[in-house]
């Protein structure tokens, strides 16, 4: 399409589902009535690891009024159907983790449900655990498999031994970064209604109902037309929502075969922070070498991932990671060898990054290191490193896109006053306790599903023509905050040349709407979107090829309406039903790593500017600069929005957010002691973007919703480092850390 | 809930309407304006008084709902979200919220714009120092608040005092 025929992309129109938001209309899963439903819980495990013994009923509760589920009552398989069969719905002998489900409970009551619910009893046989990463790899306890290790991937480009024999300079590193919690404020919750006639429908709140709906044919052993999975809106998902929710639907849905009535489950906060999966904990070591001048020779990188007691995504998560450790630069010779494994915390899933703002946190920080080695500013080493058009990525992928990371550098630099806020600060820091510091962070972010993942989802789109003249929107694409209502309303009225509100968005529900596949992995604009746009576009051809609708004509949304009726009157439906197929020439190989690993990249500079108290040590980030390149920006205030929510929880990843383990267990599983940033603590974020279209997006447009928690992180503590003087290699920067790593450096001084 | 606590009959004014029911005292609020009153609107984020989501108006004042037992409310005027549009026209700053995208996922949503609202009512032009601080006590995890900040700089653009 050429751009002068865009009404609608490129324009901020009013977010389709808006007004039901602020007026409070929206009905999010707790919000649905369902009349004579029973509230559903789910009963624990206490301990990281054991058998289990017993299971009893305390005294005191009329059990006889209750629904009691285990896993005897499962009527088909007790696994959570993702890549391994290892994570049960409901554990029968033993347990791997703390908070794993064991019973559920129902009852009209939600009072008398607590009480029931603290009344059950369970009597285990511990077994020894392991809690960390080290310990996993250690192997001083084998908990899954031969040896811990759910995936590893090997990646090899040139030859890393020959290049690191032959270096003027190696320079090694290890960096860790913690777990974080997506904290959507909705927290998780399903409704149920099941029995053998009619099958099984569930309605929550989830990014993925055909992740669901496979859960629960394997759950209960039903076909899959049986199975009914419904989205109500979700209060934000951030990959928290990905894989996590075919469980609760798998309880609410046990309870509900089993009592005969609607069944409710809604985690309260606590339960969800202590049973949902969080970001994956890494550990990351660096062996670069470079020239003397500061060029790349040699990247050897270990890139490890904590996940949890089971499988759950875990090897797709690593796969990102591993694909995004060498970043946006040219190296000749990179070996990345990547693990994640088993420990018997709760298993850990997917959050919004998916592994890349784990391993591009460690490349920044270590690129820091370098480039002090090498006596290079920091962004004058990414310079002469940053891939151009034509070389190949890690993965031996040819860039073909125009990138243009000097220039993205270089108008962040500029945008945020770098050069001379490092000679101010420089100057003014000394014998001061509010030291100020900037750094930064340069990055990409592969689009779409890694490698061959796109062709094997050939997810389907199907665009539905009225009698009215509106065109329905068929997808499984969930609208989870980021707008995907919006910019599918928006590439489908420019592409039949309708207004934006004649466009309308189905539900998502499998018994309703083709699988377009999940909503995650920033592929939701550029890869269904594009399906969005062919299937419009097919509506409006099957009316030009039946000569109700002139073709490169101009018509008013009655002629469009009266060649719709005219249309269904005489021929039936006027549906067009697309499927996704590869771009020609796309060639990924799952065994030797290497490839088109994505087929298009967003790219990124990010600089912050902190202020460090030497007082109290807490930073606080004064400015934050987010530069990227994103293809056509299909709605800019949406894009903003995305861009900006990504930071702000990338300030947290970087600052604040701390999960504690104690045995395995959340230990500060409340909002109270797990802090996410509030709008006191964040400055105002300035997004900036450069347009460059993308063939493979609608309109141009590429990926962009994980983005923004990759760069975040490694700029704020660059710009840590630059204030206080010190060395940082893990995150969050809470102030006991930065506590910690002051009195070391004054420790070495005196 | 003990045996010798009674439900009591509380009378207090919702959304400008009279109501009447029947509560246990130590009900939370938030529980009977969702339950009994079925204005879902008000949402649970956290139940500890730390998110703000289910943040309403008692009194003029902006409140957790999550936090005050419903025997609290009795004879009060309460102001929840589905009070504030007077029929199709949304307020002042329900409109700025979805001109400058201040709404994402929109669960924080209402318990924003009521503590935006509350805002309002206190300060005619609050600076940003002011409307970061009023709006300090409810938790946003996909704006980064700035278009939130936004919002609340156009609301107090807009003409009249609609609000």
């Amino acid at each position: 399409m050429d751009s002068a025929e865009h009404k609608y992309l490129g324009h901020s129109v009013l977010r389709k589902e808006g007004r039901d938001k602020v007026t409070g209309r929206a009905r999010y899963v707790d919000d649905l009535d369902f009349p004579g439903a029973l509230h559903g819980v789910t009963v624990r495990s206490d301990i990281p690891r054991g058998r289990i013994r017993k299971i009893e009923f305390g005294a005191g509760i009329p059990w006889n009024e209750f629904i009691v589920v285990t896993a005897a009552d499962i009527p088909g398989a007790n696994y959570v159907a993702l890549f391994e069969r290892d994570q049960p719905f409901l554990a029968s002998d033993g347990v791997n983790h703390s908070e794993e489900a064991i019973v559920l409970l129902a009852h009209p009551d939600p009072y008398l449900l607590e009480e029931a619910r603290r009344a059950v009893r369970i009597e285990y046989e511990p077994l020894p655990a392991i809690f960390t990463l080290d310990e996993s790899l250690a192997g001083k306890e084998i908990i899954w498999g031969k040896d811990n290790v759910f995936k590893s991937y090997h990646l090899e480009k040139g030859d890393v031994e020959a290049a690191l024999a032959r270096a003027d300079l190696i320079v090694e590193g290890e960096y860790r970064t913690a777990a974080q919690e997506q904290l959507y404020i909705e927290p998780q919750g399903m409704v149920a209604i099941a029995n053998p006639r009619d099958g099984v429908t569930v309605w929550g709140s989830l990014q993925c109902p055909y992740y669901v709906q496979r859960a629960l044919v394997a759950l209960f052993n039903l076909p899959a037309e049986k199975i009914r999975v419904v989205q109500a809106e979700t209060g934000g998902g951030f990959g928290g929502k990905e894989e996590y929710p075919s469980m609760i639907a798998g309880h609410a849905a046990l309870l509900a075969w089993k009592s005969g009535k609607p069944v409710k489950i809604i985690y309260d906060r606590a339960e969800d922070m202590a049973a949902t999966t969080k970001r994956h904990p890494s550990r990351t070591r660096h062996r670069t070498a470079v020239t003397r001048d500061g060029k790349l020779l040699a990247m050897d990188i270990d890139f490890a991932l904590d996940g949890g007691a089971y499988a759950t995504l875990s090897s797709v998560v690593l796969s990102r990671g591993t694909i995004h450790a060498a970043g946006p630069y040219s190296c000749p010779n990179v070996r990345i060898h990547s693990k994640v494994v088993a420990t018997n915390l709760p298993p850990q899933g997917a959050f919004r990054g998916f592994g890349a703002p784990q391993s591009v946190f460690s490349l920044e920080r270590h690129f820091d290191r370098v480039a002090a080695a090498v006596g290079l500013a920091p962004e004058e080493f990414r310079r002469r490193n940053f891939i151009r058009t034509g070389e190949t990525t890690a993965t031996g992928q040819v860039i073909r896109e125009a990138v243009d990371m000097p220039g993205l550098l270089d108008r962040a630099l500029r945008e945020s006053g770098y050069a001379a806020k490092r000679e101010t600060f420089a100057r003014e820091n000394h014998g001061r306790a509010l030291k100020k510091g900037i750094g930064l962070a340069a990055f990409f972010h592969g689009a779409g599903f890694t490698g061959s993942g796109e062709e094997y989802l050939a997810s389907v789109v199907e665009a539905e023509g009225t009698p009215e003249g509106r065109v329905r929107i068929l997808a499984a694409s969930t609208e989870i905050g980021q707008g995907t209502n919006t910019i599918f309303s928006q590439i489908a009225a420019d592409a039949l040349g309708i207004p934006y509100d004649r466009i309308e968005i189905a539900q998502p529900d499998t018994a309703a709407v083709p699988n377009s596949g999940p909503t995650v992995a920033s592929r939701t604009s550029m890869i269904v979107g594009k399906l969005v746009e062919s299937a419009a576009i097919g509506i409006k051809q099957s009316l030009v090829a039946a000569n109700l609708l002139a073709a490169g004509g101009v018509y008013t949304p009655e002629d469009f309406a009266r060649a719709c009726r005219e249309y269904i009157s005489a021929h039936g439906p006027l549906r067009a039903r697309v499927q996704y197929h590869p771009p020609p020439g796309v060639k990924w190989d799952d065994k030797t790593y290497t490839g088109e690993a994505y087929c298009a990249y967003a790219w990124a500079v990010y600089v912050a500017e902190v202020t460090v108290d030497l007082a109290t040590f807490e930073t606080r980030v004064d400015d934050f600069v987010a530069v990227q390149e994103v293809g056509k920006v299909i709605h800019p205030v949406l894009a903003a929005g995305q861009i900006e929510g990504g930071v702000a929880q990338a300030i947290g990843f970087a600052l604040y957010e701390n999960v504690i383990w104690q045995q395995g267990r959340m230990a500060n599983g409340q909002m109270t002691n797990y802090i996410m940033p509030t709008a006191a603590d964040l400055p105002r974020i300035r997004v900036i973007f450069e347009e460059t279209p993308s063939p493979h997006g609608p309109s141009g447009a590429k990926g962009i919703g994980e983005l923004p928690l990759d760069g975040g992180a490694p700029a704020i503590v660059s710009a840590i480092e630059n204030a206080a003087g010190i060395v940082l290699r893990e995150i969050p920067v809470v102030p006991e850390r930065l506590m910690e790593a002051l009195e070391a450096k004054a420790g070495m001084r005196g | 809930m003990a045996d010798d606590v009674v439900k009591i009959e509380i009378a207090c004014t919702v959304n400008g309407e009279s109501r009447r029911f029947r509560a246990w005292p130590m009900e939370r609020l938030l529980d009977v304006l969702r339950r009994e009153l079925k204005l879902t609107g008000t949402k649970e984020g956290c139940g500890e008084g730390e998110c703000g989501a289910c943040a309403v108006l008692l009194d003029g004042a902006l409140v957790n709902s999550c936090l005050v037992p419903v025997a609290q409310a009795a004879g009060c005027e309460i102001l929840t979200i589905e009070g504030l549009a007077r029929g199709e026209q949304l307020s002042a700053i329900q409109e700025a919220f979805v001109e400058c995208g201040g709404a994402q996922c929109g669960i924080c949503t209402p318990g924003m714009v009521m503590a935006a609202a509350a805002l309002l009512e206190r300060e005619r032009q609050p600076g940003e120092r002011q409307i970061r601080a009023g709006l300090s006590g409810n938790l946003c995890r996909c704006t980064g608040y700035t278009k939130i900040f936004e919002a609340v700089v156009r609301a107090c653009q807009a003409t009249g005092v609609r609000r």
